[in-house]
């Protein structure tokens, strides 16, 4: 296990201005080659972006993708490509299925939830109207601590 | 009853605790491949041995087989090859090599020297075949059954438990 | 010799701490006044034990002892002497060595510190501190024991890894320590509180400095670890949602809203199961962080090589302590009681929904942390969570909160009026919207991300200030100084902390805003443009250094012809373990870093070249700072120091929370 993980570590450093990689001429394709590997997974080393892994495997994906967006495939036909082959580990960005639908919702239900909370909690400690119940008056002293920090 | 909600805290800890504890079982690095239960991609290779002769799944149709992801470079291949040649003596499935992304001169040498259990080895110099198998490292070994789908797929080197507790009792209910 | 007393020690302050739970548990409940006594003394006694077996461990890295397993695998006779010390925890071992000497620490702290309140109270505080120091001295005594021996002894060292090879490993875990372990004093002084049923005002008081300081370093701690990542890694990011970072993220945010909470309970005595339960889920979620990454349970660039015992004790450790604890607050906090009640719209009811906002972000975080875990522990598959979702679903839930607090603070306690609050704050929300919608233009670029950004950074940054204005101007004393201090230290903290923000989301939104980048391939003599910055590549040369090899690539920037400076990125080869990293060069400005990295040799000559502009992506870790300076002088606030007083502010305080 230590042997693996000290490989790995040999293997998943920086990835730029390897020999075989050669950048494609038009920046337009260059562009969406970053933009589709930041949000793609490096299986090897699983803590970096396909854009930013030297495993030789991201190299071959890399250029993978430059071949596919210059023959014109869609993002979506890319991903599409990636997640037939590795599954969806390999997408940054989870996506919209029946298993992720409480991934994505949830933060939104939870919020939603807060807020209900918050309305009810509120509500129900309402001080009712100018007059406070037990009559009490207030100094100018008590007045001025309610406005401090 | 008011009081109930303090304890939601807790039931959430709790299953919260549940699953960590599940996950203590599980292998966070080990990916489960998406070909399983689905045809084995097709490709045409040369032969490593033979260049002017390919290799083709669709050449195992009708036999159960294996398909060995190796290369002279991979060390933990050497772990693996050991169980490899021993069980290729047994003759249970034929085993069929897939050499990724390595030179031809240094595949043929690796297996002279270490050993060829493979009945044949494709070359998949520039680990094209690979991709399309889904393969992140080697060694990877696919087990495919007679109508040339894929049945199971070992990640990392086959240990001699694997070998008896998953790969031979699934090579006997596929009718190897 | 030393490692072994280095283990008895530890062994000593495992029995110290169990007689600390002993004494202070038997001795709080019957009121035995010499059980009482002994409670800080066994305090003392387990921290100056953890000290010597930390010094033990330290002395053998530093003087490169490799029959110590931990060393040999480790450390390396020709690294630089601070970073041998550093290497002490550099590893599993070492590292939770260092834990365990900071809650020790701050059980002498709180031993020391704490004379002037309750005998009791203190005596149950220790005793959970000291549950915790059982727990983890025993972690350390049973399954990751830095002692270990090597024999026969090693030749030469493993080193450190390369990639802590660094200044920011040197000081970002200890900081980083320091914040996690010092939830524990506020977790300890809630389970008292619901131990003994009291939660009042005066309790708020004496937890906030310790939850204070704890803030402040966990809040540099994070900014450090971003930092470091930053010039470190080469790739220009600063943040990547790792499971780790997220652990160390969680408890800042629950903290942050504990710290408002107990403001809210020392004024106004209210939201006591609030703050209880925000105390308990900091400290909880400190020990789940340390879980998840020793445990190997998620992949993570920082996780340590684990064995499965270990993540089978700490889980188990956790459902002990945190399960006990929520267990406790179920029972208890039921009769703790509302405190004063206040209007829809006040400042409880604001620093309420920022209780519940930060409690909603920390859940997102957690929840995209663990979905793969619950996914794969359900057999539903592998999938990945990483920055498109955080970025997506954390700026949504924290935008309201962050809108809220320019208000809070110019709202008045129990009652406020709204025409008042748009009277105090319309100036600043005209200033803002109208920044927001000018100066992309003037800076080149237009989206509604940063639009977004930048309307909020100044809305906060300008409310703050028109606050500091209105309430200086108000003040009755005669001079600007006068005023200045006539505010409280505390005030003061709170305006420095949310400026602070202001500044941190005026980097983000602007760096990834107009941040840009180039990868290229150069030989000597070429020349690239970025950012209205040219860099003419000069060629490389060899560099020796005392434990690696390096290359070193030359670069001249100029701007508009005119020569700035050279940067001098280097690719160092680490002599023992073979591995490569890269040492970025960066040109540090108030409005802008430029960055250059070297990749790999292309051969003829030439190189991969990464070359950066991050327009204000200092203002980011500045924010950070300016934060952690504004929790300091809350800190310093009179009021949590005079002992005198502490009796009679505790009175007026208990007087006005039954009001």
């Amino acid at each position: 296990m230590r042997r693996l993980a000290l490989a790995l570590m040999f293997v998943c450093g920086l990835a730029f201005g390897q020999a075989s990689e050669i950048a494609h001429p038009d920046p337009a394709v260059e562009a969406r080659l970053k933009s589709l590997a930041e949000e793609l997974r490096c299986l090897v080393c699983q803590n970096q972006t396909i854009a930013d892994s030297n495993a030789a495997l991201a190299l071959d994906l890399r250029n993978e993708i430059r071949e596919q967006i210059a023959q014109g495939k869609s993002d979506d036909e890319i991903r599409a490509y990636m997640v037939a082959r590795y599954g969806d580990f390999v997408l940054y960005r989870p996506p919209w299925k029946a298993t992720t639908i409480l991934l994505w919702v949830g933060p939104f239900a939870l919020l939603a939830l807060g807020l209900g909370i918050l309305y009810a909690t509120v509500g129900r400690r309402r001080v009712p109207g100018p007059e406070a119940p037990e009559g009490e008056r207030r100094s100018a002293a008590e007045v001025e601590s309610l406005l401090e920090d | 009853m008011k009081a109930l909600k303090f304890v939601i805290p807790l039931v959430v800890f709790a299953a919260l605790a549940i699953f960590l504890a599940l996950g203590l079982t599980h292998d966070p690095r080990e990916i489960p491949s998406p070909f399983i239960g689905k045809p084995a991609p097709a490709f045409r290779l040369e032969r490593l041995h033979e260049p002017a002769q390919t290799f083709s799944p669709a050449d195992m149709k009708g036999k159960v087989w294996m398909l060995n992801v190796w290369a002279s470079w991979c060390v933990s291949c050497r772990v693996e090859h050991p169980v490899l040649v021993e069980f290729s003596k047994r003759n249970a499935v034929p085993i069929v090599g897939l050499d990724y992304k390595d030179k031809r001169e240094e595949g043929l040498q690796w297996l002279a020297r270490f050993g060829n259990p493979y009945s044949l080895s494709a070359f998949d110099g520039e680990g094209r075949v690979a991709i399309d198998y889904g393969v992140y490292g080697a060694p990877e070994t696919f087990v495919i059954d007679k109508d040339g789908v894929i049945r199971y797929k070992q990640i990392g080197p086959i240990t001699p438990e694997a070998l008896e507790e998953k790969i031979l009792p699934l090579l006997k209910s596929l009718g190897a | 010799m030393i490692p072994e007393l280095g283990h008895f020690a530890l062994t000593i302050a495992l029995a110290l701490a169990i007689a600390q739970v002993a004494v202070a548990f038997i001795g709080s409940r019957t009121g035995n006044g010499a059980l009482l006594a002994t409670v800080r003394p066994a305090a003392i006694g387990q921290f100056v034990f953890v000290a010597g077996a930390f010094a033990a461990l330290a002395w053998c890295f530093v003087s490169s002892d490799f029959s110590v397993l931990n060393v040999a695998q480790h450390s390396n006779s020709k690294l630089p002497a601070h970073y041998r010390f550093a290497a002490t925890w550099g590893s599993h071992e070492g590292s939770i060595l260092l834990w365990v000497l900071m809650l020790s620490g701050w059980t002498f702290a709180v031993a020391v510190l704490s004379r002037a309140l309750p005998e009791r109270f203190i005596a149950r505080v220790l005793g959970v501190m000291g549950l915790v120091s059982v727990g983890f001295l025993l972690f350390i005594l049973l399954t990751s024991n830095p002692f270990e021996r090597l024999l026969p002894a090693a030749e030469e060292g493993q080193d450190l890894n390369p990639l802590l090879q660094d200044p920011g490993m040197v000081i970002h875990p200890p900081m980083l320590y320091m914040g996690y372990v010092g939830f524990s004093v506020a977790f300890a002084f809630s389970i008292a509180a619901l131990i003994e049923g009291r939660l009042d005002a005066a309790w708020a008081r004496w937890s906030r400095p310790w939850t204070l300081a704890a803030w402040c370093f966990l809040t540099v701690g994070i900014c450090l670890g971003s930092a470091w990542a930053y010039y470190t890694l080469g790739w220009g990011g600063w943040w990547f949602w790792d499971p780790v970072e997220n652990a160390s993220f969680m408890p800042w945010l629950v903290g942050t809203a504990l710290l408002h909470s107990l403001a809210v309970t020392e004024k106004r005595g209210t939201f006591r199961s609030w703050t209880v339960l925000l105390a308990i889920v900091a400290f909880s979620l400190s020990l789940v962080g340390t879980f998840l990454v020793r445990s190997g349970v998620l992949t993570s660039v920082h996780a340590f090589a684990t064995d499965p015992r270990r993540g089978i004790f700490i889980l188990l450790f956790l459902v002990l302590v945190v399960g006990g604890s929520l267990t406790l607050f179920a029972w208890r906090a039921p009769r703790v009681g509302l405190g004063s009640g206040f209007g829809a719209v006040s400042r409880e009811s604001m620093l309420l929904a920022n209780n519940v906002l930060l409690a909603v972000a920390m859940s997102a975080v957690l929840l995209g942390t663990l979905y793969p875990l619950f996914l794969d522990a359900l057999g539903m598959g592998k999938i990945s969570v990483g920055p498109p979702y955080f970025d997506a679903v954390f700026v949504p839930l924290m935008a309201p909160a962050v809108f809220l607090m320019a208000v809070g603070p110019v709202a008045s306690w129990k009652r406020a009026a709204l025409p008042d609050l748009w009277v105090r704050l319309r100036w600043a929300m005209g200033v803002s919207v109208a920044a927001a919608l000018v100066l992309p233009f003037a800076l080149g670029k237009s989206s509604l991300m940063i639009a977004f950004g930048l309307w909020l950074a100044l809305w906060v940054i300008a409310a703050t200030a028109a606050l500091v204005w209105q309430r200086l101007r108000a003040s009755p004393q005669p001079g600007l100084a006068g005023r200045i201090r006539a505010q409280s230290r505390s005030w003061w903290g709170m305006t420095v902390a949310h400026l602070g923000i202001g500044i941190f989301i005026l980097g983000v939104t602007l760096v990834k805003g107009y941040e840009a980048e180039r990868d290229l391939r150069m030989n000597a003599g070429d020349r690239v443009t970025l950012g209205g910055y040219e860099f003419a590549f000069k060629g490389t040369k060899d560099l020796p250094g005392p434990n690696y090899a390096a290359v070193q690539g030359t670069f001249e920037v100029s701007r508009d012809g005119k020569p700035m400076r050279t940067l001098l990125p280097e690719k160092r080869t680490y002599a023992v373990s073979g591995q490569t990293m890269t040492w970025a060069a960066i040109d540090t400005g108030l409005t802008r870093d430029i960055y250059v990295s070297l990749g790999e040799p292309v051969g003829d000559g030439a190189w991969g070249v990464r070359v950066y502009y991050k327009p204000f992506v200092d203002w980011i870790w500045a924010g950070c700072f300016v934060m952690a300076l504004g929790g300091l002088l809350a800190l310093s606030d009179r009021r949590y120091r005079l002992r005198k007083q502490v009796a009679e502010i505790d009175a007026a305080a208990a007087a006005g929370a039954r009001a």
